[in-house]
Formats: C-alpha cells, structure tokens, sequence
C-alpha cells in the first residue's frame, strides 16, 4: 500500500517538476510547481513526517507559489521569448550545475548506507525516528535546544530581509499612506 | 470477498469511502439549504418574506435553482485561458471537502473520517489553497475587472491567513495537540477552578485567555471565506462581480459552493477549537449529562446545533454591516488583528505557563 503511494507520488513529483521546467506559459509552469510542492507534501506524510508536510503545503504551496504567481501576472510574461547571447550562456550554466548535481546524487545513491547497501541512503543519525518524527513536541524541543543558533540567526535573517523590503519600498514614495500601502502588499 | 475483508486496511479504506460520500452529499444538501436559508433571513431582515413560490414556504427553491443553473448555456471568453479558467472553479470546491476529512463531526471512530495529529495544520493548509482558486479565476478570465478582484482576493487571503493561524495557538497551548479529536476531548466536562466546579461547560470560549483568539478568529473568517464586510474581491459597486465576472452556469455556482462550504468549514473549526466540538451539556444522558455517557449521535446533534448558531451569524453580520474599504482592510489586518494576536499568544503562553498547565 505504502510502496504504490510512493510510487505515484514519487511520478507525479518527476513529471511535475519537469513540467516546471518545460511548459512554455510561465503561469502554467509556477502551478505545476505548486503540484510539485504538494506531491512533495505527499512524500513527507509517508514518511511519517506530516508536521513537515503540512508546513511545506502552508509555506510553500499556500504562501510562497501565491506571491510567484503575483509577479508573473504582473510581468505578463506570455508572449515574452527570450534570445540573445546572455541567454545561451545562462543555458549552459544550467545545464552544467544540472550534470553536476545529477553526478553527485547519482554518487550519493550509489555509496553504500549505514548499515545497509547502497540505493537507500537514510539520514546520517536518526534524531526523530520513525512516529517521532511527525511529533510537534519533539520537534519544537529539538529547534529550541540543539537547533537554537541557526533558528535564530534564520529569524534574524528574515527580519532582516523585511525591515529591508519596507525601506526600499518607503525610499521611492514620498507619500506616507502611499508607500505603507505599497509596503503591505509586497509583504 | 470475505478474505478480503478481514485486511484491516481495506476495512478501513472502505469505511472511510462511505463516510467521503456521505459528507460529500450531505455538504452538498446541507450548502443549497444554507443559501435557502441566507436568503429567507436576508429577506427578514430586510422586511421582505424572502422566497416563498416554490413549494410549501419556498422550500422547493434550492432545487429550482440548481436546476435552472445546469441548463444555463456555459460561455467562456474568447482570449481566456481555457484550462486555468476551467481549473479554478474545480479549486474552490475541494480544499473545503478536503478539510472535512478532519473535523470530528461526533465522538471517534464513528464520526470522524480520520484523525490525524496535524488536524488543525491541515485546516491552515487547506485554507491556504484556497487563494488559488480565486487569484485564478480572476486571471484566466482575461478580464480587468476579474483580475483586480483575483489580486485583491490575494492580498486579502494572504495577510488574514496570519493572524487566523496565531489565534488558534492559544487553543493548542492549552490543549498540547494538533489532533482536532484530541482538543475536543480535552474540553470535555464542566469548567473548574480548582476542585469546585463553575456550571460553565470546559468549552475553549468560556477560558479567559481564548476569547480574544476566538473574536481574531471569527474576524479573520469572514475575510478568509470573502463574505461582508470583508467581501472586496467582489465588491459589486466597484468591480462588477469581481473574479467571476466571466463565469456562468455551473463553473459560476462552483464558485459559490466553494463559498459556503468554506463557510462551513470555517464555522466547524470554530465549533472544534472554541466551543467544545460534539460536547454538550446534559441533554438526556447518564447520571453527569455528559455525552460520554450517551448515544454518540447525540454528539452529531449537538455539533450540529453549535454549527447553525456559528452559521446564523455569519449570515446575520453579512446583511448587518456595511462593506470595508479596501486599504482600511489592509491596515486592519496587519497594524490591528496580527499585534494583538501575537500579544495573545505570549499572554495564553505566560499564563498557562506560570499556572503550571503545559
């Protein structure tokens, strides 16, 4: 039962991702990224990890994708081809960080794992093992003590990231309840 | 057959079938009805009788209606994006069918298609799809109007989202679960403060520190479901019909149902988190009145009971208030609704902290 919803989550992610990456409609391609992400969520559930697949669909799906799409919408990018010389550059950058990131996980996969060999290469300790891993206490106890620094630094980068947002988006209206308008959109 | 059975996955799968299609038709009678009921009590708090032709008290109307709906000719646009304008409707339906999957409608296992211990996460999720359907809707109809209400649906969606996620922490720091079965059992009995009971059911709402939570939440529903005074995607005077200006037919009573059953939705979170889900006081049974003493669809009826009060409201505020504007809602949401949802977490968290509750 398990191995068949793998399976298809696992295509659905593959043929999802490559049409990502394929489809010509950058709207289309920013919701079959959506589709990728909740195939994704699929996977963690499986996993046991439902606390992770669940934050994957609110964060990524339901928040990040909404805002991509936004920008797309508004860049009305349709009937845009794109050609030039940066362009076939920017291509074989791609496809050079696609072979090398394929080699590597085909090394991954292929080294033999702890305590079995090769193919399924389980994570290097098993902190949350098995049920424990959905458990949301158990994860909070784990950010909140071995985790804490890099949980507060990201904090700090991404409140960073906001006060920045807010200044830029303030610097080029001289309006107050204009740019606190712009301000509330963009966040 | 009978080998098949006796796999207890199959058994289950096969339950949790049934119990989806139940829902599923019940929803669908339960929505017609709400919109019977929407316009009976809009026309009676407009001193009007509402409809009342069709059958004995107009009762026939639902049935009318979505017959005159599924004979209408469907027209699409001609630049619109055929397959997007023909998803989204398709999307505002299924996260609330989704979402139902969770909610105890009753006491486990009978009335619960699956308790999971991320109920409540999996609500937020869902909600949080539902932006799509709109933010689509309105861009594939290639149409000004539409597209302005899909992105001020967007904006809206996105930053009520917020403060509707940090009003229920309280309710997970007093019940230390995420399983909606698992915080309605724990409201379960009556309200004590030390060994004296109070004769106030142990319901969410009647916690001091969840009321604020509680008022954020109801706040934040009506912006989530798109209903009055938060309804600006399809505010009329403005915007024509908004997102579904283009749509007709089924596709356009699609967008509805996903309305109400959100509605819906909404108001059985509210029923799990704030007011005790299928707990009520004693009815008939056992020596305490408690339900766990009774029949478990005395807790069908109780959730019920609790859900039409909650639906009423919603109904009630909608032909009450008048409609926001659309940069008081933002400023609303982000400098009113989100500081003080937060500053309720830290309150519930220091109390229940300092009581010795965690």
């Amino acid at each position: 039962m398990l191995a068949v919803l793998f399976v298809g989550f696992a295509a659905l992610l593959v043929v999802t991702s490559l049409m990502v990456v394929l489809h010509k409609n950058p709207v289309t391609s920013a919701l079959f990224l959506v589709l990728a992400f909740c195939s994704l969520a699929g996977i963690y559930l499986l996993l046991k990890a439902e606390f992770l697949g669940m934050v994957q669909i609110v964060v990524y799906a339901g928040a990040i994708m909404v805002l991509f799409l936004f920008v797309i919408m508004y860049l009305n990018l349709q009937h845009d081809v794109e050609t030039g010389v940066q362009i076939a550059v920017r291509r074989g950058i791609g496809w050079l960080v696609g072979a090398l990131l394929l080699l590597v996980g085909a090394t991954l996969l292929g080294a033999p794992a702890h305590g079995g060999s090769g193919w399924a290469l389980g994570p290097a300790n098993d902190e949350l093992p098995g049920v424990e891993a959905g458990n949301v206490a158990s994860i909070g106890r784990l950010l909140y003590s071995r985790y804490l620094f890099p949980f507060e630094i990201t904090s700090i980068l991404l409140l960073v990231a906001m006060i920045g947002v807010i200044v830029i988006a303030r610097g080029r209206t001289r309006r107050p309840d204009e740019s606190s308008r712009r301000a509330s959109e963009g966040a | 057959m009978a080998a098949l059975w006796s796999i207890p996955a199959v058994q289950s799968a096969t339950w949790a079938l049934v119990k989806v299609l139940i829902i599923l038709h019940a929803m669908l009678g339960l929505v017609s009805y709400l919109i019977y009921a929407e316009r009976k009590i809009c026309g009676h708090i407009q001193a009007r009788t509402g409809p009342n032709r069709v059958g004995p008290l107009g009762l026939l109307q639902p049935i009318a209606d979505v017959l005159k709906l599924l004979f209408k000719e469907e027209f699409i646009p001609a630049e619109a994006n055929k397959v997007i304008f023909h998803i989204a409707p398709i999307l505002a339906v299924f996260p609330a069918i989704v979402t139902f999957a969770v909610i105890p409608m009753g006491p486990p296992p009978m009335f619960v298609v699956t308790d999971i211990n991320v109920g409540l996460l999996l609500f937020l999720a869902m909600s949080s799809l539902g932006v799509y359907a709109i933010t689509l809707g309105g861009w594939a109809s290639n149409n000004k109007y539409a597209l302005l209400g899909g992105l001020r649906s967007s904006a809206q969606m996105i930053s009520y989202e917020l403060a509707m996620g940090l009003s229920t922490i309280p309710v997970l720091l007093k019940s230390g679960t995420l399983s909606l079965v698992g915080i309605v059992e724990r409201q379960a009995g009556w309200y004590q403060v030390g060994p004296t009971p109070l004769w106030l059911p142990n319901w969410g709402i009647f916690h001091w520190y969840l009321v604020l939570p509680f008022v954020i939440f109801l706040i934040t529903a009506f912006a989530e479901t798109n209903r009055a005074p938060f309804d600006l995607p399809e505010a009329e005077g403005e915007l024509v019909a908004g997102f579904h200006t283009e749509y007709s037919s089924m596709k356009w009573a699609l967008f509805f149902l996903g309305e109400y059953m959100n509605m819906i939705v909404i108001s059985s979170i509210a029923v799990t988190l704030f007011f005790g889900g299928w707990h009520g006081p004693g009815l008939m049974f056992g020596a305490h009145g408690w339900l766990s003493e009774g029949p478990g669809w005395m807790g069908l009826v109780w959730y019920l009971l609790k859900l039409f009060v909650l639906m009423f409201f919603f109904i009630w505020v909608r032909w009450t208030f008048p409609r926001l504007r659309y940069d008081q809602l933002m400023g609303f949401g982000w400098k009113v609704l989100l500081p003080a949802a937060i500053v309720n977490v830290l309150i519930a968290a220091v109390w229940l902290f300092v009581r010795g509750g965690m």
